[in-house]
């Protein structure tokens, strides 16, 4: 059953590497190759909207791919790739989209629903735990009613 | 008054429902807004279909024109092929790019089919299209005289989407301001390339 699971699993790390791997883009050193592989990840395919570059087969993807890779052998830096790619296809490109006034709720709002699900949970429970002890008139009242309780029980 | 209270979650809910799900409809995957308006058509230099020339983005000023992304291999673009021809028969100016796609197949297309186009720019790397941010044909961009993108359809274009456009297309004969960013409706999608 282990094994299944972790072959199914396996599975799932195998799938967004396999676009990148198949086609070549051979690097000299490993930090280029890291490079290539986070920004393929991290940009969008616009066209398959819900893939990245890297998973990605459409021929689109490809040519982004390619372009990714010939802007790095021409040696500019992640963010002028990045920026390359928005300045054609929009902020659209980024899985990971900058702090802007039209991004704000995207940035903001969970921090947000956490801050009014704390506010909302310490007002419960502070409401809640507000008991005072028991007046004479309701010890005795309390004591008739164990009372009555028992001599039912008993009976 | 606490009993009220406890319906509160379901209001909730039901507000969120009634926004979320109104969202559902809208949603136009197809549709991205392009970064390239009112921006400068890109530069490039690149062969002409038909002859023997080359061609750059200054070829792209003059008259409004629309320029339209094509390729023998897309089907949508046969689907709006007709209406181009109906267009250029009204006099509206259409350059046409031909994106990675055979100029020779190209040739026989327009030989067959109408050449609605004033001149076609082949571009069968798709370069162009990269700098124009095409993800998909058939893609069509309104220039106005001065070269500049002030809108973009993706999609075919057809009678029932010109009736939006045409205003679009009247405003750049005699633009002085920058046109809005449209936003087209849902249509018939763009082919994948």
């Amino acid at each position: 059953m282990k094994l299944i699971l972790v072959l199914c699993l396996s599975l799932f790390a195998l799938t967004s590497q396999a676009v990148v791997d198949g086609h070549k883009y051979p690097f000299d050193n490993d930090v280029d190759k890291k490079r290539f592989e986070v920004l393929a990840e991290e940009l969008r395919c616009p066209k398959c909207q819900n893939q990245n570059l890297a998973d990605s087969s459409a021929p689109i993807a490809k040519d982004l791919r390619d372009k990714v890779y010939e802007l790095m052998i021409e040696g500019q830096t992640d963010d002028e790739i990045v920026g390359y790619l928005v300045d054609r296809y929009g902020d659209f490109v980024r899985y990971n989209p900058p702090v802007q006034k039209n991004t704000f709720f995207l940035w903001f709002a969970p921090g947000i629903m956490v801050f009014i699900a704390l506010i909302i949970i310490i007002s419960i429970t502070r409401g809640g735990k507000k008991s005072e002890p028991l007046s004479d008139e309701e010890k005795v009242k309390l004591a008739e009613l164990k009372t009555a309780r028992s001599e039912k029980r008993d009976s | 008054m606490n009993r009220i209270l406890l319906f509160i979650p379901l209001i909730i809910f039901m507000v969120m429902a009634a926004f979320l799900g109104g969202g559902i409809g809208r949603e136009d995957k197809e549709v991205l807004p392009s970064p390239l308006i009112n921006k400068p058509f890109p530069k490039f230099i690149l062969q002409q279909v038909e002859a023997e020339k080359q061609l750059t983005q200054s070829d792209l000023q003059g008259k409004p024109m629309l320029v339209n992304v094509w390729a023998t291999w897309c089907p949508t673009c046969k689907a709006e092929h007709e209406f181009l021809n109906t267009l250029a028969a009204e006099g509206v100016r259409i350059i046409g790019i031909n994106y990675k796609d055979d100029d020779e197949e190209a040739k026989v297309w327009l030989r067959d089919f109408g050449n609605p186009y004033e001149f076609n720019i082949s571009d069968p790397q798709g370069k162009l299209g990269l700098e124009l941010g095409v993800y998909g044909a058939p893609e069509t961009f309104f220039v106005d005289g001065d070269g500049i993108i002030r809108a973009k359809h993706v999609g075919d274009l057809n009678q029932r989407v010109w009736q939006k456009y045409k205003a679009i297309f009247e405003q750049l004969k005699t633009h002085v301001e920058p046109i809005n960013t449209v936003e087209p409706k849902k249509l018939v999608d763009g082919d994948s390339q």
